[in-house]
C-alpha cells in the first residue's frame, strides 16, 4: 500500500551539524496489517514514520501511496492527503490543553467545514468505542494516562483514515494498559485499518497482533 | 465537576459570540435611530435658541465662564489672555482645552490691502 | 461558499475556546481596550455635537462686529465711529452694543451683562440666565443686588429667567435696559462696547470689513464667518488636553500590539505544532488567529462606542463635566443634541480593529509556517 524507494533524510544540510537520519531505505507497508518499526533511539524510526505519514518530505527518494507517487506534491495537497489517509497517535499524546476531550477529538476535522451535528455525533461515537463516552465534556487535563491515549486514538480516527500511525504507544503505559492498547490495535485491524507503530517494547514486538517487525539501526533497515 | 453531555444541546461558542455581536451591532444601529429622533425632537428647541441668538446679537456659546477670553472665544484676540500681565501663564483649566481662534493665526494685514 | 462559512465557524469556535482558557487576562485586555475606545469616542461625539450646534446657532450671529483696541486692550467705542461706519456702502444697519462682564463675589461667578437693542426692559428690572437663577437661588420677582462701578449697591428685580434649554447660549446672561447698564458700569452716553453691523448682501461682508479696517484703523472687525470657523475648530485634536488624550489612546494601543507581537510562549508554539500535525494548514492557523484579534477588537469597539454614546447623550458627559467646568461656577447643562459623525466613527472602527487583528497574526507567523513534523522531534 505504501512504497518507499531509496529514501534519504538529511537534517541541517550544508551546515556544520549536518546529520543523516536515514540512509537509502526501501520499504513496503502492507495493507490491513500491523507493522512495527523496532530499533534503539536514534535509529531513525521516528523520522521514517513521519515520512511515511506525509508529515515531512525525504531529502531524496520516492514515496508512493497506493501506486500513486506523492513525492512531488505541494504542501496543501500533501496535507489534504494526510488528513484523509493517516491518523497520528503521538508518543506524548499531544492533546490540546484547556479544551474538552470532545473538542480535542473534533479539532482535526475543523478545517473541513463539515456539518456540526454530524461531526459531533461521529466524535461521540468514537469516544464510546474507546470507552470514553462519559469523559466527553471533561477537560483533557483530567484524563489518566490510559484515557489520554485512548482519546488520542479517537482523535486519530475522526477523519476515518486508512492508516493509523502510533509512535512508541506503550512508552508511557504500564503492562495492563499496554495490553489494552494491543487489544484496540487488533480491533482496528479487524475493521480493515492498517497500523504502523514504532516501539522498542518487547511486549509490542512479540505480540501476536503484530504481523511484521522491521528492524532498524543507524538509519538503515537491518 | 462534569456536566452531563446532552447530544441535543448543540450550543456552540461561536453561536454565543455571534448572538452577542449581533446584539451589540443592533444597539449601535439603535443609537443612530435615537440620534435621528433626538434631532427631530429638538428642532423646535434649536430654532428657539437660534432666535435668541439673533434677538440678542450673541456671538458665542456660553461654555466656559472662567475668563473673558474663554467666555467669548470668537471675540478674543491674541492679547486678551495676557491682559493682566505680559507673562501671564495659562492658569484657567479651559485654556488647555481651547486654542486661540484660527483666524488669529493669520496676520491682520490680509484684510487691509 | 457555505463550506467556507462552516469552516470559519469552526475556527471561531477554536479561537474562543483558546481565549476562554486565559479568561482573566483576556477579559482585562478587553476591558482596557474598551476603555480606550470609550474615551476617544466620547471626545469625538462631544466635540462633534457641540460644533454642530454652534454652527447652527451662530448662523444668527451678527454679520460683522467691530471692536476697538487701545494699547492691545479692548476699549470703548465712541459714537463718532458709529456715524463714520454709517457712511460705508452695503451696511444695512448699525448698532452700538453695550455688554460687559461682572464678577459676583457672592458666588464667585462671572456674569455677562447685556443690553437688548430691540426691547427695552423697565428700569430696575433684569432678565437672568438659567445658571444664575440656579446659583443664586433666585426666580421671578426676587431682588438681586450688585455693587456697581462706584462701590454702591444697585438692586434689580428679576422680570423673568431665560429658559433652561437655551442655557448653551444664555446661561450667564443678565439683560437690562440701557440706562441701568450705563449707570451701573459708569459708561457715559455716546460710548459703546462694540458695534454690530448688518450687511445687506452676504457676499459683501468681506469688502465691508476691509472698508471698516481702512476707515477706523484702531478697530478690529470680526466677521460671522470667522466666528463660525472658531467654533469649527473647537476641541481640535491638536490642542491641549485633547492631544494628551489622543496620545494616551495611541500609546495604549501600541502597548497592546506590542504585547501581542512580542512572541509566543513555548506552550503556544507547541499548540500550533499540534494543530499542524493533526491536519491544519498554515492558512487555517493564520485565519484562526486573525479571528481572535478581530473578535476582541470588534467587541471592544462596539462596547466602547455604546458606552460613550450613553455617556454623552444620556448622562450629559458626566465624566467630562469636571474638566469642562474648570474653575467656572456657572456652566450650561451639557444635554446635547445627538450628532454622530459617521465618517469619524467608521475611521476609528477601521483603525481599532484591523491593526490589532494584524498585530495578533504577526507573532504566530513563524510557528504557523513551521513543518508539521515538529511535534514529533
Amino acid at each position: 500500500m505504501i512504497e518507499l524507494r531509496a529514501i534519504r533524510k538529511v537534517f541541517n544540510q550544508g551546515r556544520h551539524n549536518e546529520f543523516c537520519a536515514l540512509h537509502d531505505v526501501d520499504l513496503s507497508i502492507g495493507e490491513n496489517q500491523v507493522t512495527v518499526l523496532r530499533g534503539p533511539s536514534g535509529s531513525g524510526k521516528t523520522t521514517l514514520l513521519s515520512i511515511i505519514g506525509c508529515l515531512s518530505r525525504p531529502t531524496s527518494g520516492r514515496v508512493s501511496l497506493q501506486q500513486r507517487d506523492i513525492s512531488g506534491f505541494s504542501e496543501r495537497f500533501l496535507t489534504d492527503i494526510r488528513r484523509h489517509t493517516f491518523g497520528f497517535v503521538f508518543q506524548q499524546f499531544n492533546l490540546i490543553k484547556g479544551i474538552s476531550v470532545l473538542e480535542n477529538v473534533m479539532t482535526p476535522a475543523y478545517p473541513l467545514g463539515l456539518d456540526y451535528a454530524e461531526l459531533r455525533q461521529r466524535a461521540l461515537a468514537l469516544l464510546e468505542q474507546m470507552q470514553l463516552g462519559h469523559r466527553a465534556s471533561a477537560p483533557v487535563e483530567w484524563l489518566s494516562g490510559g484515557e489520554a491515549q485512548r482519546a488520542a486514538i479517537a482523535r486519530a480516527l475522526i477523519n476515518d483514515p486508512q492508516v493509523i500511525i502510533a509512535d512508541e504507544p506503550t512508552a508511557n503505559l504500564d503492562t495492563h494498559l499496554s495490553k489494552r492498547f494491543l487489544e484496540i490495535a487488533e480491533r482496528l485491524r479487524e475493521r480493515g485499518k492498517t497500523l504502523l507503530l514504532t516501539s522498542h517494547d518487547p511486549l509490542v514486538c512479540e505480540s501476536a497482533v503484530v504481523d511484521r517487525v522491521v528492524e532498524m539501526r543507524d538509519g538503515r533497515l537491518v | 465537576m462534569q456536566r452531563p453531555l446532552n447530544p441535543r444541546y448543540l450550543l456552540r461558542k461561536s453561536d454565543i459570540a455571534f448572538v452577542l455581536i449581533a446584539l451589540l451591532i443592533l444597539l449601535v444601529v439603535a443609537t443612530q435611530g435615537h440620534a435621528y429622533y433626538g434631532r427631530l425632537h429638538s428642532k423646535s428647541a434649536l430654532d428657539m435658541k437660534q432666535a435668541l441668538v439673533r434677538k440678542l446679537g450673541l456671538t458665542d456659546l456660553c461654555l466656559f465662564t472662567e475668563a473673558r477670553y474663554t467666555r467669548h472665544l470668537s471675540q478674543a484676540d491674541l492679547h486678551t489672555a495676557f491682559q493682566d500681565h505680559p507673562m501671564s501663564l495659562e492658569h484657567f483649566p479651559s485654556g488647555s482645552l481651547l486654542a486661540p481662534p484660527q483666524l488669529l493665526k493669520r496676520k491682520y494685514e490680509k484684510l487691509v490691502p | 461558499m457555505k463550506n467556507w462559512f462552516l469552516k470559519q465557524r469552526y475556527l471561531i469556535d477554536y479561537t474562543l475556546a483558546a481565549l476562554l482558557r486565559r479568561k482573566g487576562k483576556n477579559l482585562s485586555l478587553l476591558a482596557v481596550y474598551t476603555l480606550v475606545v470609550f474615551l476617544l469616542v466620547s471626545v469625538m461625539l462631544f466635540s462633534h455635537s457641540i460644533k454642530q450646534e454652534a454652527s447652527h446657532l451662530l448662523q444668527a450671529a451678527p454679520e460683522l462686529v467691530v471692536q476697538r483696541m487701545v494699547a492691545g486692550r479692548h476699549d470703548l467705542v465712541p459714537a463718532a465711529y458709529v456715524e463714520k461706519l454709517g457712511q460705508i456702502r452695503g451696511v444695512q444697519r448699525i448698532e452700538g452694543r453695550l455688554w460687559g462682564y461682572f464678577f459676583d463675589p457672592v458666588v464667585s461667578a462671572n456674569y455677562t451683562f447685556m443690553v437688548q437693542s430691540d426691547e427695552q426692559l423697565p428700569a430696575g428690572y433684569i432678565v437672568v440666565g438659567d445658571a444664575i437663577a440656579r446659583t443664586r437661588g433666585a426666580s421671578r420677582g426676587d431682588v438681586l443686588s450688585f455693587r456697581g462701578y462706584n462701590g454702591q449697591l444697585f438692586s434689580f428685580t428679576i422680570d423673568h429667567t431665560l429658559s433652561h434649554d437655551s442655557g448653551l447660549v444664555s446661561a450667564d446672561l443678565v439683560l437690562l435696559n440701557e440706562q441701568d447698564f450705563r449707570g451701573f458700569f459708569g459708561i457715559a452716553d455716546g460710548q459703546f462696547t462694540d458695534i454690530a453691523l448688518t450687511v445687506r448682501n452676504a457676499r459683501e461682508v468681506r469688502k465691508v470689513a476691509e472698508k471698516v479696517a481702512l476707515a477706523l484703523p484702531d478697530t478690529r472687525p470680526i466677521m460671522r464667518d470667522e466666528i463660525l470657523r472658531t467654533y469649527e475648530s473647537i476641541f481640535n485634536w491638536r490642542e491641549g488636553m485633547i492631544l494628551v488624550l489622543l496620545v494616551g489612546g495611541v500609546l495604549a494601543f501600541v502597548i497592546f500590539a506590542w504585547e501581542k507581537a512580542s512572541g509566543l510562549s513555548a506552550e503556544e508554539r507547541r499548540e500550533i505544532g499540534i494543530l499542524k500535525a493533526v491536519g491544519w494548514e498554515t492558512s487555517d492557523i493564520i485565519r484562526m488567529k486573525f479571528w481572535e484579534g478581530f473578535l476582541i477588537s470588534l467587541t471592544a469597539f462596539l462596547c466602547g462606542y455604546l458606552l460613550a454614546y450613553g455617556h454623552i447623550f444620556f448622562f450629559s458627559s458626566a465624566l467630562f463635566a469636571q474638566v469642562l467646568k474648570g474653575w467656572a461656577v456657572l456652566y450650561p447643562s451639557f444635554a446635547l443634541v445627538p450628532y454622530v459623525d459617521g465618517l469619524q466613527i467608521a475611521t476609528l472602527l477601521f483603525l481599532t480593529v484591523f491593526p490589532y487583528a494584524a498585530a495578533t497574526v504577526v507573532p504566530i507567523w513563524r510557528a504557523a509556517i513551521s513543518d508539521p513534523d515538529t511535534v514529533m522531534r
